[in-house]
């Protein structure tokens, strides 16, 4: 192997480990989200809204990066980028369709009594549990 | 008995070597498959506001190391493909190997969170978060397991100089498998 080789080999290395030390900034970032959002909430943006922020928006950016750089994507031919989109916007019309009926439970001409009923028995019973001091944790209800 | 390769593992019409193809186009479905879970598992979610309390059970902790473990064995699995791509078979097969023990260390804490899990009552039938949470961990564990068998037999080869196009392939899957983790960690881990 010639020294120029050896030399682009070091580069290569270096590339890969330097995306995942961001992967791992980048871990970090997720986990203390949701510790750090309620002490920099302020006006309309909420903890939860930047616990979910750092989530999901730093999940997106971690499959770039991953998708991108370890698995080639980002000189991998476009037919596999169509490829993977095609799949992704399967997925997304299955949410569309689906998500009238599972995340509501009334709609103008039907009810899913069952599905209200559990959510208020749980919600009853998770209030139960904090009135009596919030240690019992009963994991079937 | 003739010693040449069948032409479908040769012609490529797309211009991506057929194997690598075939990969994509595994993990093609597999999006279909874990996307439809993960989106069941949103849907659930939005829809029963008590699954909040429930998702408080689950280890941050537990679910961050594992995500270290993983994207760490990513780095393993695109080092070896490095090392393939210059002909390198032994190294290649070590990085695989790194990889696979990833795996591996991966389904160690899984099995330690699950027992502990398990023990306080939150079972698959506890309800249905928990349906989904061992679902879906489950069914990437299985994606796990899978990898690393796949692996070992690609990395005995890898060790001989044989078939090294292989190593960069069972790379491209595991990383897959990370990314369905990168999202399965917020989803069952961070979002409480």
């Amino acid at each position: 192997m010639s020294e120029h080789q050896s030399h682009a080999d070091d580069h290569g290395q270096a590339h890969y480990v330097k995306i995942w030390a961001v992967l791992l900034v980048l871990l970090i970032l997720s986990v203390l989200g949701p510790i750090i959002a309620p002490h920099v909430e302020f006006g309309f943006l909420k903890a939860w809204m930047i616990t979910l922020m750092t989530a999901f928006g730093i999940a997106v950016v971690k499959a770039y990066l991953v998708a991108a750089n370890f698995m080639h994507l980002n000189v991998e031919k476009k037919y596999i980028s169509y490829l993977l989109a095609t799949m992704l916007m399967l997925m997304l019309l299955f949410f569309a369709g689906t998500a009238p009926d599972v995340m509501e439970h009334k709609g103008q001409n039907w009810e899913n009594i069952a599905a209200q009923t559990e959510v208020e028995q749980a919600l009853e019973s998770q209030s139960e549990t904090k009135a009596h001091g919030g240690e019992h944790h009963d994991a079937a209800h | 008995m003739s010693m040449t390769k069948p032409i479908a593992t040769t012609r490529s019409a797309t211009g991506i070597a057929t194997g690598k193809l075939a990969v994509w186009w595994v993990i093609g479905s597999e999006i279909v498959i874990f996307g439809g879970l993960l989106a069941s598992y949103v849907l659930h979610r939005i829809g029963h506001p008590e699954w909040a309390e429930y998702a408080s059970h689950t280890n941050t902790w537990f679910g961050a190391a594992n995500t270290f473990v993983l994207l760490t064995s990513s780095l393993f699995a695109v080092l070896a493909h490095h090392a393939a791509e210059h002909g390198d078979g032994k190294t290649a097969a070590k990085w695989l190997l790194g990889t696979c023990g990833g795996g591996l260390v991966f389904l160690c804490i899984k099995a330690v969170e699950w027992t502990g899990e398990i023990q306080h009552g939150y079972t698959i039938t506890a309800n249905g978060f928990w349906h989904f949470y061992y679902t879906a961990a489950g069914l990437h564990a299985l994606h796990v397991i899978a990898g690393c068998i796949i692996m070992l037999i690609i990395a005995n080869e890898a060790r001989k100089n044989v078939e090294l196009h292989r190593v960069e392939l069972i790379g491209i899957y595991w990383h897959f498998v990370d990314i369905v983790w990168i999202f399965l960690f917020p989803l069952l881990y961070i979002a409480k």
